[in-house]
């Protein structure tokens, strides 16, 4: 690797729950080019100064959604931040905010997967349908209804800029919901009825208070403060009208 | 999962909103600056009886009654989750404190109203 001779500081959150008892700070030098992202100053570390650090990551190019940390208290992907935008100042690293930490930059996010799992996250078809009957056709309208909230890559930023989840993790929380609002707006999709409960519940949508952090830190453009806005006129009208509507009336 | 009762004060906090967004500002220009110091508008226009004709009329009734309960309503809503936002972690006792207010000054805007005549 051409190291250049510039050289960067990064201080990076350590937690290594064997040896310590909280989260303490280490500096670790970093020769670095302009080229190079955060994640390949962590890489860095990790071959050359300190095999013990651990982080996530896989693709390098913002589409796994693993490499999520606070940079410089900002949650951002690693692979799409760059170490020269900090230079010639330390950049500071930590583990996403609002999770446990499992060990250094890595958090625990069994609570997501959980939410993840609970927003049903898949076509559920109105009644099964025979591969013979061939594929759903979609037009390229019905799809734009819903593509913005496919994108998500389930990095978690979002969960880290919520401070109403930073209060209270109970919340369903931006991402689940801009899936959950993807999946309903899919024409191939009837579960809506079966994902909105949890919608209307006391862990849904009006946990929100409408910062809108989460749609300024996802990387891909999902909106989903959008999402839980939408969803929380959609669920006011049914907490009122639901007496008056009949059962599936809407669809 | 338990269904949440939010979208009551949800609506009505929206409501207030809205209206304070439309109409809050100039009604404290108007009835704070402009009438009062008789600069934009003439003194009288606030004057006893003038106020009290516009609360006899029903138009008037419903005005005020609208302004005051949405107002109450939208603000004790924000109140009770900036309690929340700066740490203090409202439970069932500023609920009350918060939304039984609103309540209270609704019902006694309305028994107000009622009795002016
Ligand atoms: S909505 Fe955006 S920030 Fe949140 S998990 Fe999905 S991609 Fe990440
Ligand atoms: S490594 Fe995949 S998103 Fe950064």
């Amino acid at each position: 690797m051409n190291t250049g001779n510039k050289v960067i500081t990064i201080e990076v959150l350590r937690y290594r729950p064997e040896q310590d008892t909280a989260p303490v700070a280490q500096e670790y030098i970093v020769p670095f080019t302009d080229d190079m992202s955060v994640l390949q100053g962590l890489q860095y570390i990790k071959d050359e100064l300190d095999g013990t650090l651990s982080f996530r990551w896989s693709c390098r190019m913002a589409i796994c959604g693993s490499c999520g940390m606070m940079i410089d208290s900002v949650p951002k992907l690693a692979c799409q931040t760059f170490l020269r935008d900090f230079y010639p100042n330390t950049v500071r690293v930590e583990a996403l905010a609002h999770f446990p930490i499992e060990r250094d930059l890595v958090i625990v996010m069994d609570d997501f997967m959980e939410k993840l799992d609970s927003i049903k996250p898949y076509i559920i078809p109105e009644k099964p349908r025979a591969l013979s009957e061939g594929e759903y056709l979609q037009t390229p309208a019905e799809r734009d209804l819903y593509e913005q909230f496919s994108s998500c890559i389930n990095c978690l930023l979002c969960y880290a800029a919520c401070p109403q989840y930073g209060l209270n993790s109970n919340f369903i929380g931006p991402g689940a919901m801009a899936l959950l609002h993807r999946y309903n707006l899919d024409n191939r999709d009837s579960g809506k009825e079966q994902r909105m409960p949890l919608v209307h519940a006391e862990e849904g949508v009006f946990n929100c208070t409408a910062v809108g952090y989460c749609s300024e830190v996802c990387p891909k453009k999902v909106d989903p403060a959008n999402a839980v806005n939408i969803n929380k006129t959609e669920s006011a009208s049914d907490y009122f009208l639901r007496f008056v509507t009949p059962k599936g009336a809407c669809k | 999962m338990k269904r949440s009762n939010a979208p009551i004060f949800w609506a009505l906090f929206g409501a207030g909103g809205m209206l304070s967004a439309l109409i809050g500002a100039v009604l404290v220009f108007i009835t704070g600056i402009a009438a009062p110091s008789g600069t934009f508008l003439p003194r009288e226009m606030l004057s006893y009886s003038n106020v009290l004709a516009f609360s006899q009329h029903w138009a008037g009734k419903g005005f005020l009654f609208i302004i005051i309960a949405l107002f109450l309503w939208h603000s004790v809503h924000r109140i009770f989750h900036t309690l929340h936002d700066i740490g203090i972690h409202a439970g069932t006792g500023a609920k009350l404190i918060c939304y039984g207010s609103a309540l209270t000054g609704t019902l006694a805007a309305a028994y107000a109203l009622l009795r002016i005549g």
